[in-house]
């Protein structure tokens, strides 16, 4: 590990330490009762609990294989339609009228609905969350492609590409900045749908079910260890994956640079 | 026969305000392994003559005949250098760029790199094969780009303004490179610039354009010894020569 690496690490650590402290003097400033803002102690215990029995393993695993499910057909499906949307002007005027009109409706919305036409359980909350993850991996790909400098169309079609060499050896890595951006987005769109619909869609496995749950026995340390499962989930992914795709991509290829260390 | 023909070549823009001629009946031709250069003010129709002949355009008239055939759209017959640097794929390797035509041929890994070495050596540029083209200058860059353009060998090298982008004495060292390019591949090239210190020294020949509608104002043979001298008499004596073409325009049109 690269003493820059280490330096990187420390400073995240000391921000998550810091906002813990501060929350920890106010849960034990006596302002609010112990039960609704629990000491970080007594959530430390409750997670380490959960952790022990396996019951927030099977909880964060559930919700995490309906995340990736979801969101792996959105890119699945998002990333050639946005792609075949910037290329072919039929598509366009077919796709973007249709998404412009579900786009602004919440995925959440649309639970009830799934609920009647899915039944409970998994297949609502993969769908709510396809549906949530579809638009940002949709729309950041067809703005990728079309911000795609012509230039790079040309050189390629001059030495012979065809359509599909141009689709995957052009298009793809040209519109990467807005692809990684939209494979965040759409990530991050996942997490709040999949909480929702667990919520709401009331399977019994998943975080989003445990922090609901938890609501009728007022177990504020339950709520709160599920919360930081999911802000763990969503570090580690930031960290390995989305950070790691940047670094051998985007980042080494010129195409966005990282922030300056001083200004 | 001649290698390329432009034929009575006529360009007419649609744009909101009605049609604009932009090239207007151009004829000329270019031998096998001759040097031509284009020169014209800026809005002549240099550029989009250039596209035409690499398949990029249309012409609404006249056509393209190379080895006395005609052609329509790019072909592999024909490879192309833009002024802009950022033609290169910022996502592959200068030995990646480079062999990109190669893998459109089907050409296998090992063979393609083997030959995308070789053109990178003619460049100068084999020990940077492995370096991205954000780590490159823009001289490195633009022979990257040359080198690119000629790795799957075509007959014909269209350059349109490569070097106008760079450092005075970068552009020097570059018009030497491409001397030597030409000289030791044989290529057919037809190389716009609006910069007449350039045409002097690159061509066997130049074709002078000027502008609204684009036409082709002079045709003037070079005869100089190669390597060129730019400070020799004769050189300048061709300068003032395409100058003089140039500046009737300027009097005539504004």
């Amino acid at each position: 590990m690269t003493p820059e690496r280490m330096r990187t690490i420390g400073r995240a650590t000391l921000t998550l330490l810091a906002v813990a402290a501060m929350y920890e003097a106010l849960a034990r400033s006596g302002i609010f009762p112990a039960a609704l803002v629990p000491s970080l102690t007594v959530v430390g215990h409750t997670l380490v609990a959960m952790l022990a029995d396996g019951s927030m393993l099977a909880h964060a695993s559930a919700t995490l294989s309906r995340v990736l499910f979801g969101c792996g057909l959105a890119v699945l499906v998002g990333l050639p339609l946005g792609i075949l949307m910037a290329r072919f002007r039929p598509v366009e005027n077919f796709v973007l009228p249709l998404a412009s009109a579900l786009m602004p409706i919440p995925s959440l919305a649309w639970v009830p609905v799934f609920i009647l036409w899915f039944g409970l359980g998994n297949s609502v909350a993969i769908v709510i969350v396809f549906y949530a993850a579809m638009f940002p991996m949709l729309l950041n790909t067809w703005s990728g492609v079309r911000a795609v400098n012509p230039l790079w169309l040309r050189a390629a079609s001059a030495m012979g590409a065809d359509e599909r060499a141009l689709f995957w050896k052009v298009m793809i890595p040209a519109a990467s900045p807005f692809i990684i951006t939209g494979l965040r987005q759409a990530f991050l769109r996942s997490w709040i749908a999949v909480v929702g619909a667990e919520m709401l869609a009331a399977s019994d496995w998943g975080l989003g079910w445990v922090i609901f749950d938890a609501k009728e026995f007022l177990n504020a340390d339950v709520m709160l260890a599920s919360l930081i499962v999911i802000g763990a989930i969503g570090f580690a992914f930031e960290r390995l994956v989305f950070g790691s795709l940047e670094r051998v991509t985007v980042l080494r290829w010129g195409m966005v640079r990282a922030a300056k260390l001083k200004s | 026969m001649p290698h390329i023909e432009v034929r009575d070549v006529s360009l007419v823009y649609d744009t909101p305000s009605g049609s604009v001629p932009g090239v207007a009946g151009v004829s000329f031709d270019i031998e096998a392994s001759e040097f031509l250069c284009i020169v014209g003010p800026s809005g002549c129709g240099k550029s989009t003559l250039l596209n035409i002949i690499a398949g990029f355009l249309s012409p609404t008239g006249g056509e393209i005949r190379i080895g006395g055939k005609a052609v329509s759209g790019h072909g592999m017959d024909r490879g192309i250098v833009f002024q802009d640097f950022a033609q290169l794929f910022p996502w592959r390797t200068a030995l990646g760029n480079v062999a990109f035509g190669l893998e459109m041929k089907g050409m296998s890994k090992e063979e393609r790199e083997a030959v995308a070495l070789k053109q990178l050596g003619l460049v100068k540029l084999e020990n940077f094969a492995r370096s991205y083209p954000h780590h490159l200058s823009g001289g490195m860059q633009q022979r990257v780009a040359i080198a690119r353009a000629l790795a799957y060998n075509p007959a014909v090298l269209l350059m349109d303004e490569p070097f106008a982008a760079l450092d005075a004495l970068t552009r020097d060292d570059m018009q030497r490179l491409l001397a030597d390019v030409w000289r030791e591949t044989g290529k057919t090239v037809i190389y716009v610039t609006h910069n007449v210190a350039e045409a002097v020294y690159l061509a066997d020949r130049v074709v002078v354009m000027t502008s609204h509608p684009g036409t082709v104002k002079a045709e003037i043979t070079i005869r100089l010894p190669r390597p060129r001298d730019p400070l020799s008499v004769e050189f300048l004596d061709y300068q003032k020569e395409l100058l003089r073409h140039l500046g009737e325009r300027t009097q005539g049109g504004t």
